[in-house]
């Protein structure tokens, strides 16, 4: 079985995001990207399936510019055979990643799309769900657990009040959540082995797709700052502090 | 424990991502291209991507990137602020500043046709450059412990990853690979630790006068477009350190680039004597002089990062080669303090280790050998020229203090063209300046005004530093009842102070006092390394990727 596993380049977690003083977005120049965390679980969770057997054949995608292709050669160390690229200098919003992921994976012909549940970014969570309804094939979301059995799929999510778990036909989409797995280090030896493997690069137009603007920017501000703290010297003062603001 | 690793050979490797590695690995390319051979290179970086690591001021004398790429314009490199303006200011008090006519500027602190950069946005350049020459770099290894065999560096051994903090194997343990090489280049910077124990095991350091560092502590700020003055670059002595006294010496600079951004910093030297001397608490008050604050006022603080820096110049160099290695760049010591730059030194100190490499290599040597070529370019060269110039300035700074011998200076610079018939010496160990705590006052720093100067932490914070949680802890105390039983007792244990980054406390109160190492905070400057009385800290590489986050530092 051949699994088809999206990969996003985000802004690295650990790096303190500023807003542009424009207010027109995030600033990127001179800022550590890499592979967006719940991504790396799905990555994971692909490269478990085929230790177990079930799966002959991992492809990472990715949808951006350039640059992108680091992600893909961590997706590739990682243990993906193969990368497709599909190259976009411009903005890539949800729905045109969607639709040349779901051309991709009908081109593939694989059985299984794995992707992050969302993007640290901008934290969308629509491609997979949009990527199963373009196709009409079943989706799970928030994977915590996933196990492959033929041609269906047993898929365990958590929800408010305990887990749930849901039974997919083959082909579907599973979008994976934070407690799935935790992904492996990336050994040097497989990185070093990742620049060797193949990086298939298209365009939006071999996969029939053009890019869409469904929604527009207005405006980013960063949280407001947290106001500053009051030293309150006896128990009594904190009381009263607290009544006056309403809070006990 | 004995563990399976894996090998990769290489015929050059390259150990850090800085100005003078990158330079190196990209030079060893540029050779075997116009030989028309194969040189295999490979570089590792701790950091968690090139430039990650990467902080300095950064004025920048494009002499050795014209070498290295003559059209650096056309291919893009990020020198985009030309220095137009160069004032320096000597700083009386908390207020009061005399500027300095330009007749009476030491030539080595003139800057035209300087740009001020990001250091580290040049590294994250050089490193596409390299890739693209074909240089393997693998950023997020870190290299822990060279391979010595027979008495020859054959190459290092990267930091295991997975394990815990008890030392035990977690089940995503991945044992570090060994690199190994024809010839192995160290360009891990300041201090570097594996430098470190090179010099020590190979007696490099031999006949030199001892090291001497300074830490830099840096800010860069978003200023209001009204304050910002794309160009200017100003430099001070004085205030909060000492202008006319040789106890707490030091520097500071507040520079302009682009988009309204403006980096500020000071370096004190770490000969400084008052234990009780914190170098972020002086930059902090620093920032609030008028000269400094008319800048930043109004402005948002976006970054912040620390590092050690080496200044012991010519006077302190090692030798530079060992069997099957040198060291480049700051491992060495390469930086020019006269002028307050290195990056350009470490460059060259590289490309001339790549020549000599790649001669060797492209002429059939099986490596091991001492690349003693390397040193003969070295002396050469412009680089040992104009270190030679400046070898008696950090001296002079040291017995005189900033007015008077930065006088001297002046006059040897300006008038004698860096070549005094005599050379000055300054034996004195850094980490053996401490006065007692007991006969040293106490020094009282302003509350930050969370405007201009900040609390430690929120700075640190700034720096995006991380480390894996679960792993040993990096700073190795060689004797753990040091700090509490010698350096608390005589120094008020200066680690508290020194470290820019609250690595270090004292916690608990009477008898349960203890000494807490934070090392998830660490921004790997090194400082402790170098200015601990008891020579007690050994700073040693966490596990790959960990440290500090620098974005356009």
């Amino acid at each position: 079985m051949k699994v088809l596993v999206s990969v996003k380049r985000v802004v690295d977690y650990n790096v303190r995001i500023q807003v542009k003083s424009d207010g027109s977005g995030v600033v990127t120049d001179g800022v550590k990207f890499s592979m967006n965390p719940f991504d790396e679980i799905a990555m994971e969770e692909a490269v478990r399936l085929r230790e177990k057997g079930k799966v002959t054949e991992i492809v990472a995608v990715t949808i951006g510019g350039a640059k992108n292709e680091e992600t893909l050669r961590s997706a590739l160390a990682f243990g993906a055979d193969r990368a497709i690229h599909i190259k976009e200098e411009g903005e890539v919003q949800p729905l045109t990643a969607a639709k040349a992921f779901a051309a991709v994976l009908k081109k593939e012909g694989a059985q299984l799309f794995l992707c992050g549940k969302q993007a640290i970014d901008d934290d969308a969570n629509q491609t997979g769900q949009m990527v199963a309804s373009l196709l009409d094939i079943a989706q799970a979301t928030f994977a915590s657990k996933v196990e492959v059995d033929g041609a269906k799929a047993q898929i365990t999510r958590e929800i408010d009040a305990g887990l749930e778990t849901l039974e997919v036909d083959l082909p579907a989409v599973v979008s994976v959540d934070l407690r799935l797995n935790e992904p492996r280090y990336l050994k040097l030896p497989d990185i070093m082995k990742a620049k060797k493997k193949p990086i298939e690069t298209i365009g939006l137009g071999d996969v029939g797709v053009t890019a869409e603007a469904g929604t527009k920017t207005v405006k980013v501000s960063p949280p407001p700052a947290r106001a500053k703290g009051v030293m309150v010297k006896t128990v009594d003062e904190l009381v009263a502090a607290l009544k006056s603001k309403g809070l006990v | 424990m004995s563990v399976e690793r894996d090998v990769m050979e290489y015929d050059v490797l390259v150990v850090g991502g800085g100005p003078a590695g990158l330079s190196a690995a990209i030079r060893l390319k540029q050779k075997a291209a116009e030989a028309g051979k194969e040189l295999n290179v490979c570089l590792v970086e701790k950091g968690s991507e090139v430039g990650a690591h990467i902080l300095s001021g950064a004025v920048f004398e494009p002499r050795a990137l014209n070498e290295l790429f003559p059209d650096w314009k056309e291919k893009g490199a990020p020198l985009n602020t030309p220095v137009i303006g160069d004032d320096i200011y000597f700083f009386r008090s908390q207020t009061a500043a005399v500027k300095m006519p330009n007749l009476f500027v030491p030539k080595p602190m003139h800057n035209e046709g300087n740009y001020i950069i990001s250091l580290a946005n040049l590294c994250r350049w050089l490193g596409t450059q390299a890739e693209a020459l074909g240089v393997e770099i693998y950023p997020g290894f870190a290299a822990q412990t060279p391979i010595i065999e027979d008495g020859v560096v054959k190459g290092v051994t990267i930091g295991d990853m997975g394990v815990n903090h008890q030392g035990e194997h977690k089940p995503d343990y991945a044992p570090g690979m060994e690199l190994r090489a024809k010839y192995t280049l160290f360009a891990e910077g300041c201090r570097g630790h594996i430098g470190k124990q090179l010099i020590a095991q190979y007696d490099l350091a031999k006949g030199t006068d001892p090291q001497h560092y300074a830490i830099g502590i840096k800010e860069i700020w978003t200023v209001p477009a009204e304050q910002h003055k794309p160009g200017l670059v100003v430099h001070g002595a004085g205030w909060p350190l000492d202008l006319l006294g040789t106890e707490a010496l030091g520097g500071s600079f507040l520079y302009h680039l682009e988009n309204n951004t403006v980096v500020c910093g000071l370096i004190v030297d770490l000969s400084y004597t008052n234990p009780y001397l914190s170098p972020f608490d002086e930059f902090q008050r620093f920032k609030h002089h008028p000269k400094i604050a008319q800048y930043l006022k109004g402005g948002t603080r976006v970054g912040y990062g620390a590092r050690a820096l080496v200044k012991g110049g010519l006077n302190s160099l090692p030798k530079l080669t060992f069997p099957g290695g040198v060291l480049i760049g700051d491992d060495a010591g390469t930086l020019n303090f006269a002028k307050i730059k290195g990056s350009h030194t470490a460059m060259k100190s590289g490309m001339l280790a790549a020549e000599a490499a790649a001669e060797a290599v492209l002429g059939g040597s099986e490596g091991g050998d001492e690349l003693t070529t390397y040193t003969e370019k070295f002396k050469a060269s412009w680089l040992h020229e104009e270190l030679y110039k400046s070898r008696n300035f950090g001296v002079l700074l040291h017995k005189f203090g900033a007015l008077i011998g930065g006088a001297i200076n002046y006059i040897e610079q300006n008038w004698f063209g860096g070549k005094f018939p005599w050379t000055f010496h300054d034996l004195k160990l850094d980490h053996a300046s401490l006065k007692l705590a007991a006969d040293s006052q106490k020094i009282e720093y302003p509350r930050p005004d969370g405007k201009l100067s900040f609390d430690k932490l929120s700075s640190v914070f700034l720096s995006s530093t991380n480390h894996e949680e679960d792993q040993p802890v990096h700073l190795v105390l060689k004797d753990k009842s040091i700090p509490i039983s010698k350096n608390l007792p005589l120094y008020d244990e200066p680690a508290q102070r020194y470290c820019p980054a609250g690595v270090y406390e004292v916690v608990g109160e009477g008898d349960a006092k203890r000494f807490q190492i934070n090392a998830q905070n660490c921004v790997h400057c090194k400082t402790c390394d170098i200015k601990d009385p008891a020579q007690n800290i050994n700073w040693v590489a966490p596990e790959g990727g960990g440290g500090p986050n620098y974005a356009n530092m």
